[in-house]
């Protein structure tokens, strides 16, 4: 395929720059690592024996393609919607993409296949990962189980708490979970404690990233190893309604799912996108973890992007009701894409969040994530303003086991 | 000559002390570790996100800002040092986000302002420092300011110019691959890697992480230009609060000694 010469598919550069995003802000120690990596992922992209046991183990281990999943009911309900707003006979048709149907429940486990063959490529032989509200955590723990190496999750004491099912999970899996008590006791510390360790352990261990961002290659490469999710569905579109859907929709924390449904339509121009953060609390106070409505640019974490920071560059903490929402940062690539105007961002409340979540359970008998139940509330804002013959597609990317606990605390159960 | 290559230039080995700024009182126990015989002082800017500290540092950052240390706060402790301290070299030591905040102009023109010698950003490599509007080694050397390296046992041979250039002041030679405050790393891996860093340049080398008393400084000041002490000394911060610096004193003190005459000992 050619790349017009305006592509949006092109980033980043030699050096992992995403226009003035990403880059490699790492300790010296962990610079040699992180050129190391680049160069061996370099190989692998270049090696069909790698894309061929990435695909397999797609296929065969996590169940892929996922469906992709026109939703009837919700459609007939955002449209009774669009009545009642004044936009009579408005309501575009909703569409899933069904990755929480993934092995592990979520599209977290695309990338551990892919990051944990390229770690067994470079001879590593201990896997460590930080993980939010844990589907990172158990999809590396399950990759770790299924090839057989030992495996450390970090994650913070306060997400260990409100994740207690994914914990489980986890031991279970037979990986070793340290709380991590510092700073605020969530993802970002987590992620601290995790390059701690990988400084520590540089000549054996492999640090698993969750989400696209971290160091150069980090961000392109889990980008990458997501993309298949963009890839599957625009052939399914393009197969199942012979066109392309009029907007993209996903959830953003670190912005992996979003990145992997987005980066293949990059160049269709008539595919909108919207990439949904969580707004806590509400976005005119300080609980939340919109990085992008409500951050300025910084470093961190190996990057450069927007961040949650006070006047200093000190980082602030957020909040949100989803852990896996619940952090300081995005994704440089989003910090790019949001600069460069081709993908357009919003963000949902708690509540809205949970509006949302049980919405869906209603009406397509699907329990989703608190992740993607803010894509949800999302889509049912945009989706009554949109004409009838239009499709917006959607990324189911987690189902809502784990969090049955947090909602029904939410909604005064009882369990 | 600037105060860090007058200290580096003495035929003695150098003691370097860090402590977190706004961790006690920062003036007293800044007093404490120069009247003791420290001859170069790193300032520690504190951050919420110390990625690569270990436990003791982590916890003087927090206490740090816990008590709601702001950047400027940082520059005056530096201001009022230099103004208490003429001759000492001073050196602050971070990470990048709170130097850039404000852009790395502003950062190094204010901290030139405060009599700072040369900056530590642990968290931009050589490869972020140098055509991007966030890299702070030019503006700093614009301002006077020495940009301070780091070197690591990670280093190889094919990376160390790299590291080199553009590095001012003295390098820095991480010891352990790992986090301050840990283990010690051997001595003949420190002399072998000191060796080898000199052979590329002529700038000072001072060897930290892991360094906590006088015998183990005095071993590596026999093959080093300095030896840098930190977490033992941000302990004692966090240990005894207003009683810190009678207690810093007594291990600076001990630390100077063994550093100051470790190659007496060592010619013998």
């Amino acid at each position: 395929m050619n790349t017009p010469l305006n592509s949006f598919r092109t980033q980043p550069d030699d050096r992992g720059h995403f226009g003035q995003f990403g880059g490699r802000y790492v300790a010296e120690t962990l610079m040699p690592l992180v050129l190391d990596l680049e160069r061996e992922y370099r190989k692998a992209q270049a090696d069909p024996a790698f894309a061929a046991e990435f695909d397999d183990l797609l296929e065969h281990y996590v169940g892929r393609p996922s469906p992709l999943y026109f939703a009837p009911r919700l459609t007939e309900e955002l449209r009774l919607l669009a009545d009642s707003q004044g936009n009579p006979g408005g309501g575009a048709q909703v569409w899933f993409k069904r990755d929480e149907l993934n092995h592990t429940g979520a599209h977290k486990i695309n990338n551990c296949i892919g990051q944990i063959l390229l770690a067994m490529r470079m001879g590593k032989t201990r896997i460590i990962a930080e993980t939010g509200a844990g589907q990172h955590g158990v999809a590396t723990a399950t990759v770790c189980a299924r090839f057989g190496l030992p495996c450390v999750i970090y994650m913070g004491a306060e997400d260990v708490k409100r994740q207690a099912p994914n914990v489980f999970r986890m031991k279970l899996l037979g990986a070793e979970v340290i709380p991590v008590t510092s700073g605020g006791a969530t993802l970002k510390d987590a992620m601290n404690e995790g390059l701690r360790d990988w400084v520590a352990n540089v000549h054996d261990t492999f640090y698993i990233i969750g989400t696209a961002a971290g160091p150069h290659p980090y961000p392109e490469m889990v980008r990458n190893f997501q993309s298949v999710i963009g890839k599957e569905a625009r052939a399914q579109m393009l197969s199942r309604v012979g066109r392309l859907p009029d907007l993209l929709v996903a959830c953003i924390g670190g912005g992996s799912n979003a990145l992997g449904l987005f980066h293949p339509f990059l160049d269709d121009p008539s595919v909108k996108m919207l990439g949904v953060e969580a707004a806590g609390h509400g976005l005119d106070g300080d609980q939340h973890a919109a990085s992008l409505l409500g951050g300025s640019p910084g470093v961190l974490h190996g990057n450069r992007t927007y961040l949650l920071q006070d006047e200093d560059g000190q980082i602030t903490e957020g909040h949100s009701i989803s852990a896996g929402l619940d952090y300081p940062g995005i994704g440089p690539e989003h910090a790019w894409l949001k600069e460069s105007g081709r993908v357009d961002y919003t963000a949902v409340t708690d509540d809205e969040a949970l509006e949302g979540f049980q919405l869906l359970c209603r009406t397509e008998g699907i329990i989703p994530a608190l992740e993607p139940a803010h894509a949800i509330a999302a889509v049912t804002k945009v989706a009554p303003t949109m004409p009838r013959d239009s499709i917006v597609l959607m990324n189911l990317c987690g189902r809502g086991d784990k969090d049955i606990f947090t909602v029904a605390e939410k909604l005064g159960v009882e369990l | 000559m600037t105060r860090l290559t007058t200290t580096f230039a003495a035929p003695r080995p150098a003691l370097v002390c860090f402590i977190t700024a706004g961790d006690g009182d920062t003036a007293a126990n800044l007093d404490a570790l120069v009247e003791a015989g420290a001859d170069v002082i790193e300032l520690g800017m504190p951050f919420t996100d110390p990625m690569a500290d270990g436990p003791a540092i982590q916890s003087a950052n927090l206490r740090s800002l816990g008590a709601g240390t702001t950047t400027a706060d940082v520059l005056r402790y530096a201001t009022d040092f230099r103004a208490r301290h003429p001759q000492v070299p001073l050196v602050l030591m971070g990470y990048a986000n709170p130097m850039v905040r404000r852009g790395p102009e502003w950062f190094a023109e204010a901290a030139a302002q405060a009599g700072v010698d040369g900056v530590i950003c642990v968290d931009i490599p050589p490869e972020e420092d140098f055509d991007s509007p966030w890299a702070l080694g030019p503006a700093l050397r614009a301002h006077g300011i020495a940009p301070i390296r780091l070197a690591t046992p990670t280093t190889d041979a094919a990376r160390l110019p790299q590291v080199l250039d553009g590095s001012e002041g003295f390098l820095y030679y991480v010891s352990v691959a790992g986090i301050t405050g840990k283990q010690q790393a051997l001595i003949e891996s420190i002399e072998a890697n000191v060796a080898r860093i000199k052979q590329s340049s002529d700038l000072p080398v001072a060897v930290g992480f892991g360094v906590r008393t006088p015998e183990q400084a005095a071993a590596i000041a026999k093959v080093a230009d300095g030896v840098v002490v930190g977490s033992a000394l941000v302990e004692i911060c966090g240990e005894y609060g207003a009683a810190a610096p009678a207690k810093l004193k007594e291990l600076t003190s001990a630390l100077a000694a063994a550093v100051h005459t470790a190659r007496q000992e060592h010619a013998a």
